[in-house]
């Protein structure tokens, strides 16, 4: 923040004018790789199917509605499927990934040079694959299914939820562990006490959360053979039997809304 | 019953926070530990029940050195010692009659405490300690429901209910209003007379703690530079231990008018 004096009048301007052609400067190169990437991707593009879009997305409409409605007598038993994957798999999550955030977090790691790093390489490791991925692996090693998906969606969400809560386990006020710790309680005694009360919320939070992504991410696990009404899916969409699909499609939303509705309440009512 | 000897602490950052400190305090006797901020007290506070470790010297508990029990006995011997805090430190989301049961940790399973099934005895003295801090009504409230003078008061339960022998009390009135700190000290040395217990007050208000004292140290950069007497502390003597500054106003003769309210 330059100030300049000048006539005994001090001039404050937000930037010097370095600082204002630095900007500058950085602006017009922005521009100029937005205008050069642009260009490289037109010259990648067949631009024949993209201006035939319009008309093959009518096509498909047309053909999508009215949406088969009498279907639906077989979709209820597969969202059913869905909605178990989503949950078995939410709680199984939250059990692994208590233990690993309590080891992760690091006023409660019992070794911030052994233990905390292999914490957080569980979080990351399975966070960072896909549940489509960790569907496709478990059908190879446990067969196809129900129980691939609901293992699937758990593997997923235990470094999400585990991330969360020993982020939260952090940022707990330390004064009430000191005050609980100095009535001569054990360790055992100081988490129940001190800790987990304060992280109890967070908890809450998190749970409603991963299940409500869950919900999501479990309608797409079909499409791999993990069951639930992705299966479904991915069958009316080989044989273009597309009533069907825009049937599916509105069950699904109907499905992720109810969650969002749900997780809406729950959360309402923790905070 | 409690004795430092050349007790040190020095933090990792190389700040000497206690320079060998030497302190007796006999049986039932308060104190209150003056002194600017930074200069130690609740490090020396935290060093007795070794939520600090000290670097080096001693701490002497009825001729038990605190210092070198395993952590099983340090449990032990931290039954013996009653914590008050600044900003009380009660668990927000737990009830009141919760918070006052945490005290007795100490003495009950783990399985016991985590069902919340204390022993009827712990519970009977749990309801007779809050009604005579006069919060008998607000045994079932959650913690952050309550003013800030009676969160202490639900913290001098809780450090009550453990049968201590020793109060430590850590700036007890530096979040309260002028009466509300008033109430809270009178309730707390009260509260010692009557039990015989010792205590040992960290505070930062000098008249009050002249209200209240019959025993202050004055501590400066880690080292005891005053012990004695409240009336003993001259300006001079508070020009040694905050530094120089206008004393006449703090150490007039304060009239405690409001002798009635002990506890409402």
């Amino acid at each position: 923040m330059p100030v300049l004096e000048r006539d005994d009048a001090h001039i404050w301007r937000r930037r010097t004018t370095g600082q204002s052609l630095v900007r500058w400067f950085g602006w017009l190169l922005g521009v100029a790789v937005f205008v050069y990437c642009w260009q490289l991707i037109s010259e990648s593009t067949t631009w024949f199917f993209v201006w035939d879009a319009p008309r093959i997305a009518n096509d498909i409409w047309t053909r999508a509605t009215p949406p088969k409605w009498d279907y639906i007598t077989q979709l209820g038993r597969p969202i059913w499927d869905t909605l178990n994957i989503a949950t078995l798999g939410t709680i199984i999550a939250l059990i692994l990934a208590v233990p690993v955030a309590f080891l992760a977090a690091r006023n409660t790691t019992p070794s911030a040079l052994f233990i905390r790093p292999i914490a957080l390489l569980v979080i990351v490791s399975t966070r960072s694959i896909n549940s489509l991925i960790w569907a496709l692996l478990l059908i190879a090693i446990i067969g196809p299914g129900v129980f691939a998906g609901v293992i699937a969606i758990a593997i997923r969400s235990i470094g999400f939820c585990a991330k969360l809560l020993y982020e939260a386990i952090e940022e707990i006020d330390h004064s009430q562990v000191e005050a609980i710790t100095a009535t001569g309680a054990s360790r055992w005694q100081v988490m129940a006490y001190g800790i987990v009360p304060q992280i109890l919320p967070a908890f809450a939070g998190i749970a409603v959360f991963r299940w409500d992504i869950n919900i999501r991410e479990s309608t797409v696990l079909g499409l791999v053979g993990a069951g639930g009404i992705g299966l479904q899916l991915s069958a009316s969409l080989n044989v273009l039997a597309w009533p069907q699909v825009s049937l599916i499609l509105i069950v699904i939303l109907v499905a992720v809304m109810i969650s969002e509705w749900v997780s809406a309440k729950v959360r309402g009512a923790i905070i | 019953m409690l004795r430092l000897q050349k007790l040190t602490k020095t933090y990792k950052t190389g700040d000497q926070a206690l320079k060998a400190i030497d302190l007796e305090v006999p049986k039932g006797q308060v104190l209150a530990l003056i002194g600017p901020s930074g200069a130690g007290k609740s490090t020396m506070i935290r060093c007795i029940n070794r939520l600090v470790e000290p670097t080096s010297g001693g701490v002497l508990l009825d001729d038990v050195d605190l210092t070198r029990l395993g952590s099983g006995a340090l449990r032990k011997a931290r039954r013996e010692m009653g914590m008050i805090f600044q900003e009380y430190a009660l668990v927000e989301r737990l009830t009141v009659m919760e918070n006052v049961l945490s005290g007795r940790l100490g003495y009950v399973g783990f399985w016991r405490s985590f069902l919340r099934r204390y022993p009827q005895s712990d519970i009977d003295e749990a309801f007779r300690l809050l009604d005579r801090v006069g919060l008998l009504h607000m045994a079932d409230k959650r913690a952050d429901e309550l003013s800030g003078g009676q969160r202490q008061r639900v913290g001098i339960c809780r450090a009550l209910i453990q049968n201590p022998k020793l109060l430590l009390v850590d700036e007890p009135t530096a979040s309260l209003d002028p009466k509300t700190s008033r109430q809270i000290m009178r309730l707390i040395t009260e509260l010692c007379h009557e039990r015989g217990l010792a205590a040992i007050i960290n505070i930062h208000d000098v008249a009050l703690a002249q209200m209240f004292v019959p025993r202050v140290v004055g501590l400066r950069f880690g080292e005891i530079v005053y012990d004695g007497r409240p009336t003993g502390l001259t300006p001079d003597k508070l020009t040694e231990i905050y530094g120089e500054e206008d004393w006449e106003a703090t150490i007039e003769k304060v009239d405690d008018d409001e002798e009635v309210e002990a506890a409402e």
